[in-house]
């Protein structure tokens, strides 16, 4: 037996963005034992689109020649929200609104969801 | 669902700050106890009255057993809330009621910090959630910079906007000789600050200095005979609607909104009858935030309402009078020293002393915008 939150770990693991969602298909991150709010459960699984939207961000400034980075917080076409980052911009390139992809990012010892800026908005 | 709370039943009996600014040589424990002491002395009471601690300190998780242990004395209750620097907000609700009931008798609440002396550095144990950490945010710097980046791009709030409100807290700093950031500032020194985490700078932070603060309550029949005039607790609520601001629903509305509301309903008080608002300034966007929450302003104007000069000396609604978090003290937890300031006004002992204060609001914020809790305080001719 194991939690969702290991559940959750070991898919990422294996490159899978999972979400859980309550009975009205509302999605709940990060994953619980149970709906906030409610307390129903257990949360079913599904596959994250991994598509969303800029709801805002953050250039963290660090000391040349280091380069500073973004922090995003991404609203997930399901409903969820999570930090994250935004690779590929500079500063001045990221913007609220913008539509975004997430993928899994397993270079690092702990896999890590990150997105990129999508075509349409790029 | 309306709130019970023994409005008036229960006052601040003493009151004191220590250590303001740096106090080189001392541990946290030692400034704590040096303003409980001190508070409990503006009373007119002594260490043996006290039959229930409130304390939250920065670097002692247990710090209600070392407090009990460094007094010498055997509290019958002992409240180690962790809500952040609102803890004490939320102290005064859970010593009102006890009080009220007869469980206790007197309560003394208390914090402080050598954060500045011994590290120069936020002194915390708290940090990002393993959600959050793996992106790095400073912490908690970056979450108050994603509710900044949002409310400008919601309602058009400026990086000028924010510089009013460090403006005006430096402006009412430097007529407090208690204040430690007493230096003239300017707009342009606000705009040209290092940026830190877009688009919060250095100049839209607050300090990072020592000090101390305690205040002493008991029911208020018994504070008419003590030293002071009583400073009625008229209304205290807490509202907890997050931890990571990430799981805020809207980044730009806080549980002020909730605890504000809820403190000034038990207070039986409207905000024309609130003379000074002291709020907890950790950024100059939670100014903005709580002026709108508690309803000061409306959602979206408190840009406006800061560069129109409200808050400053001569305007409308007095704000952080002894300086705020900016520019007076900041000891990694504030909450504490807003109500102080917002006693010292009622009894007329303010550096920046208003006229004809009877009624304070003190707002308490803890973590990332999480935790947020209202305190109403009166003058007896409030009861």
């Amino acid at each position: 037996m194991s939690g969702p939150e290991s559940h959750w770990r070991e898919a990422l693991a294996q490159g899978r963005f999972l979400l859980q969602r309550n009975a009205s298909g509302e999605a709940v991150f990060p994953p619980r034992v149970m709906a906030p709010g409610t307390g129903e459960g257990p949360l079913d699984w599904f596959e994250a689109s991994g598509q969303g939207t800029v709801y805002s961000y953050s250039w963290i400034q660090r000391r040349p020649p280091e380069q500073s980075y973004n922090v995003a917080v991404i609203d997930l076409d399901e409903g969820a929200r999570l930090m994250s980052r935004v690779e590929g911009v500079i500063e001045g390139e990221l913007a609220i609104g913008q539509r975004v992809a997430a993928y899994v990012d397993r270079s690092a010892e702990q896999p890590i969801i990150l997105f990129r800026l999508m075509e349409e908005t790029a | 669902m309306s709130d019970a709370f023994p409005r008036g039943r229960t006052s601040i009996a003493g009151l004191a700050t220590y250590g303001i600014g740096e106090a080189p040589g001392y541990t946290a424990m030692e400034l704590t106890a040096k303003a409980g002491l001190m508070a409990l002395d503006d009373a007119g009471l002594m260490l043996a009255d006290v039959d229930a601690l409130y304390i939250c300190q920065p670097d002692d998780f247990f710090a209600g057993l070392t407090f009990a242990e460094y007094l010498g004395i055997h509290p019958r209750y002992t409240d180690n809330n962790r809500t952040g620097g609102s803890a004490f907000m939320s102290h005064v609700a859970s010593a009102a009621l006890a009080l009220d009931a007869g469980y206790i008798d007197c309560a003394l609440i208390a914090y402080g910090s050598n954060q500045r002396t011994a590290g120069g550095k936020l002194s915390t144990p708290m940090t990002s959630n393993r959600w959050d950490a793996p992106y790095k945010p400073l912490f908690p710097l970056t979450s108050y910079a994603l509710a900044t980046q949002r409310h400008m791009h919601e309602y058009g709030t400026t990086r000028e906007h924010l510089a009013s409100v460090a403006l005006s807290a430096r402006a009412w700093a430097t007529t407090n000789p208690e204040a430690f950031a007493r230096d003239p500032l300017t707009m342009d020194d606000c705009l040209s600050a290092r940026m830190i985490s877009t688009p919060i700078s250095r100049a839209d932070c607050c300090l990072v200095t020592d000090g101390a603060a305690a205040i002493v309550i008991t029911r208020t029949d018994r504070a008419r005979d003590l030293a002071k005039p009583p400073v009625p607790v008229l209304g205290a609520a807490a509202a907890a609607w997050w931890n990571s601001i990430v799981q805020a629903e809207d980044m730009t509305v806080t549980g002020a909104k909730e605890s504000g509301a809820r403190a000034m309903a038990m207070a039986g008080v409207t905000h024309a009858d609130i003379g000074t608002a002291q709020l907890y300034d950790a950024f100059t966007i939670n100014t903005i935030l709580f002026l709108e929450d508690l309803g000061f302003c409306g959602k979206g104007e408190g840009g406006p309402f800061v560069a129109s000069g409200a808050i400053a000396p001569g305007g409308s609604l007095p704000v952080n009078t002894n300086g705020g978090g900016l520019s007076y003290c900041h000891p990694g937890m504030y909450g504490l020293f807003t109500m102080i300031e917002g006693a010292r006004q009622i009894r007329g002992e303010a550096a920046n002393q208003l006229s004809g204060i009877d009624v304070a609001l003190a707002h308490g914020n803890g973590g990332t915008l999480s935790s947020q809790a209202t305190v109403i305080l009166g003058s007896t001719a409030t009861l």
